[in-house]
C-alpha cells in the first residue's frame, strides 16, 4: 500500500506523520520511505538511516555541433520554454530552462544536437532495520523539482508497503508525489491557515481520485472544531489529533522520533497504518 | 524599489504572522502574497478586491480522435510518459509541444490552460496583491512574477516606499522567482534540526542569487541550543540576525482571531516586530 503525507500548508508536521508512521511499522515488518520533499528533505533528521548509495538526477540538455549547424532556427521554434534562442550564426543554450523534453534534438534537420546529462539533483538510499529510506534532494539553484521526484518515485516497491513524504503546497511537484498513491493523508493544524490550505489539499486529492483522511497536529480542544466541522461536512476522516504541546515540539526539535520515545504513540501509529490497510479508513483515533 | 521578501525554505515557520505584522507596523507600502499554492495572507489582512483577473499560463497537448491513425509515435517521444492509449493523461503533460510537432497526422493540438488568477485588493493596511493557483497546475513561477509585476506597478503609481512579499516556501522555482532583484531576503528560521538545514539551504539561494539576507528566528526559546547554533551560523556566513521571536500561543491565537500577531499582543512580541522592521526598513533605505 502506498499512502502519501501530504498537507496545503508547510510545517502541520508532515514530516513528523510519515517518518513515525515509518519507524512504528518497521519495528515488525519492511517499509519503504520515501522523501519527495526533494527542496526540503528533512525525512532522515528523524530515521537516520546511513546513506549507502547515491544517485545523480540527470536532465538531458541539448548540446549543439557548430559544425553541423545550419542556423535554420528549428530548435528555437519547437521549445515551449525558451531555452534555446538562435540569433544570427549563434545557438544559444539556457540550460536551466530546459526540460529535457527532446523535441530539439529530434527535430533538428542537420542532426546538430545530441544531449548531454546535467545533474540537477541526487537520489541517496539508507537503511536502517526494515526501513528503507530513499530521499531525494535538489541542487540549490535548480528550479525544477519533478525530474527528482521522479526518479525517487522509481523506487517505489508496490509489492511493499510505501509512506510518502509530500512536499507542502498543492502544485505541481505536489501532484507528482501524490499520484499513483492508494491513499493520501493530509495534515494539518487547527487555525484558519490550517483549514484553507487543508480544503486546497483536499481538492487535489479528488482531482486525483485518492482517498484522503486528516490528521489534526497541534490539536487544542478549544480550536479543533474549526478542523472537525469543516471534516465532517466534507465526509473526511479525521485519523489521528497530536496535541499542542511542548514536549512534543521539543523532541521534534531535536530530531527525536516521537514513536520512539513512548509506546502510545507508536501504537496508534501502528494502529492507525493497520486500519488504513484493512480499509477501515473512516476511523477516528485518539491516542 | 525596496522590496523585501519574506523566506523560510520550510513552511509554517512563522512567515505569514511576520507579513502580516509588518503590514500593519510599517508605513508606506504595497503587501504581496507569493505564496501562491498555498495563500493565507488574505486571511488576516481581510481584503476587499478591487481588480482581478485571469492567468493563462503554459499549455497541454490533446489528441483528436478522428485524425489520429494510432501510429504510436507520439506515445513513444513522450519522454513524461503523458500519451497513453491515444490520449493525453493531463496531469503529466508538461506542455513541451513535442508530440505536436512530431506527429505525423497533424492529430494532436496545444490548447491552453488556466492556471490560475490574481488579484488587486484594499486591505486596512494599505494594497495587497495576491493570487491562487489551481491546485495541481503548474508555472507557480510565472504567476509569483506577475504578482510582483502588479505590486511595483502599484507602488510606482501610490508612490509607495516598500513592498512586503510573503514568499513561497521551498526553495525551487516559484522561490527562485520571488526573489530575483528584490532588495532583501528576511529568512524566519525555526531551531529544529530541520529548521537549521532548511535555512543553510535559503540562504545558499539567497547567495546563488545575490540576494541580500537577513535571518530572524521564531521560537526560539523552544530550544535554545539550537537557537545558539543558528545564531553562530549567521555570525560565521556574515548574516544579520534582525530578531528573536518566543514559542507563543499568541501567535496561534491571533491567526484564529484574523488578525496580525503585532497587534493582537501589545507587549514584548511586537515591540519585538516593531524592532526587527525598522532595522530591515533602514537596511534596504540605505542599499
Ligand atoms: S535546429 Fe539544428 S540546424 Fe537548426 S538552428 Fe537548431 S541546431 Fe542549428
Ligand atoms: S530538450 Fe526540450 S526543453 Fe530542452 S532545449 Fe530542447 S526543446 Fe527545449
Ligand atoms: S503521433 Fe499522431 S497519429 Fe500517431 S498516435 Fe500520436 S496522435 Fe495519433
Ligand atoms: S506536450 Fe510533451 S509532455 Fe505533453 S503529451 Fe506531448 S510530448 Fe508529452
Amino acid at each position: 500500500m502506498i499512502v502519501s503525507i501530504a498537507s496545503g500548508k508547510g510545517g502541520t508536521g508532515k514530516t513528523l506523520v510519515a517518518t513515525s508512521l515509518a519507524l512504528a511499522v518497521s519495528k515488525h515488518a519492511s517499509i519503504q520511505i520515501l522523501d519527495c520533499d526533494v527542496e526540503e528533505p528533512n525525512a532522515n533528521l528523524f530515521v537516520r538511516a546511513p546513506i549507502e548509495s547515491a544517485e545523480p538526477v540527470y536532465i538531458p540538455t541539448p548540446q549543439i555541433d557548430a559544425d553541423k549547424c545550419s542556423h535554420c532556427g528549428r530548435c528555437a521554434e519547437v521549445c515551449a520554454y525558451h531555452a534555446i534562442a538562435v540569433i544570427s550564426d549563434k545557438v544559444l543554450v539556457f540550460p536551466e530552462l530546459c526540460h529535457g523534453c527532446g523535441a530539439c534534438s529530434y527535430l533538428c534537420p542537420e542532426s546538430a544536437i545530441v544531449e548531454a546529462n546535467r545533474q540537477v539533483g541526487v537520489v541517496e538510499i539508507g537503511y536502517r532495520g526494515n526501513l528503507e529510506l530513499i530521499q531525494g534532494r535538489l541542487d540549490i539553484g535548480e528550479p525544477m523539482p519533478t525530474p527528482v521526484i521522479r526518479k525517487v518515485k522509481t523506487y517505489a516497491d508496490r509489492q511493499k508497503d510505501v509512506v510518502i513524504d509530500v512536499a507542502p503546497g498543492t502544485s505541481c511537484p505536489v501532484v507528482e508525489a501524490v499520484k499513483g498513491s492508494d491513499y493520501s493523508i493530509l495534515v494539518t493544524e487547527p487555525t484558519p491557515f490550517g483549514l484553507n490550505d487543508l480544503s486546497l489539499a483536499v481538492e487535489m486529492t479528488r482531482d486525483l481520485g485518492i482517498p484522503c483522511g486528516v490528521i489534526i497536529n497541534r490539536a487544542s480542544l478549544s480550536r479543533d472544531n474549526l478542523i472537525e466541522e469543516y471534516c465532517r461536512e466534507s465526509e473526511i476522516p479525521v485519523l489521528l489529533k497530536i496535541p499542542f504541546d511542548r514536549d512534543i515540539a521539543t523532541l521534534y526539535s531535536k530530531g527525536i522520533p516521537l514513536v520512539e520515545r513512548e509506546t502510545r504513540w507508536r501504537n496508534a501509529f501502528l494502529d492507525l497504518f493497520d486500519a488504513l490497510k484493512r480499509g477501515q479508513l473512516y476511523v477516528a483515533y485518539n491516542a | 524599489m525596496n522590496e523585501i521578501v519574506i523566506i523560510s525554505g520550510k513552511g509554517g515557520t512563522g512567515k505569514t504572522s511576520i507579513a502580516a505584522s509588518f503590514a500593519a507596523i510599517g508605513e508606506s507600502k504595497v503587501l504581496a502574497d507569493c505564496d501562491v499554492d498555498a495563500s493565507d495572507l488574505h486571511l488576516v489582512l481581510f481584503p476587499t478586491v478591487v481588480d482581478k483577473g485571469e492567468f493563462w499560463s503554459g499549455k497541454k497537448a490533446r489528441i483528436e480522435e478522428g485524425k489520429c491513425n494510432e501510429c504510436g509515435l507520439c506515445q513513444e517521444l513522450c519522454r513524461f510518459g503523458a500519451i497513453r492509449d491515444f490520449k493525453v493523461d493531463h496531469l503529466s503533460c508538461e506542455g513541451c509541444g513535442f508530440c505536436f510537432h512530431a506527429c505525423p497526422a497533424g492529430a494532436i493540438v496545444m490548447e491552453d490552460v488556466l492556471s490560475g488568477y490574481w488579484f488587486v485588493s484594499e486591505t486596512r493596511y494599505g494594497p495587497l496583491v495576491h493570487a491562487r493557483l489551481i491546485p495541481g497546475e503548474e508555472n507557480s513561477g510565472k504567476l509569483v512574477a506577475l504578482v510582483r509585476q502588479k505590486a511595483k506597478a502599484l507602488a510606482e503609481e501610490k508612490a509607495l516606499k516598500y513592498i512586503v512579499t510573503d514568499g513561497p516556501p521551498g526553495i525551487g522555482c516559484p522561490v527562485i522567482s520571488s526573489l530575483s532583484g528584490a532588495a532583501m531576503a528576511l529568512l524566519v528560521a525555526e531551531p529544529t534540526m530541520s529548521g537549521v538545514s532548511d535555512l543553510e539551504r535559503a540562504v545558499g539561494v539567497c547567495n546563488h542569487f545575490g540576494i541580500p539576507a537577513a535571518v530572524c528566528i521564531n521560537k526560539y526559546d523552544l530550544n535554545e541550543e539550537i537557537g545558539r547554533e543558528i545564531e553562530r551560523y549567521c555570525s560565521q556566513r556574515g548574516i544579520e540576525l534582525v530578531g528573536k521571536l518566543p514559542f507563543d500561543e499568541a501567535f496561534v491565537e491571533a491567526i484564529s482571531k484574523g488578525v496580525p500577531v503585532a497587534e493582537y499582543s501589545k507587549g514584548s512580541i511586537r515591540n519585538e516586530i516593531e524592532r526587527i522592521w525598522e532595522t530591515i526598513a533602514t537596511r534596504v533605505k540605505k542599499q
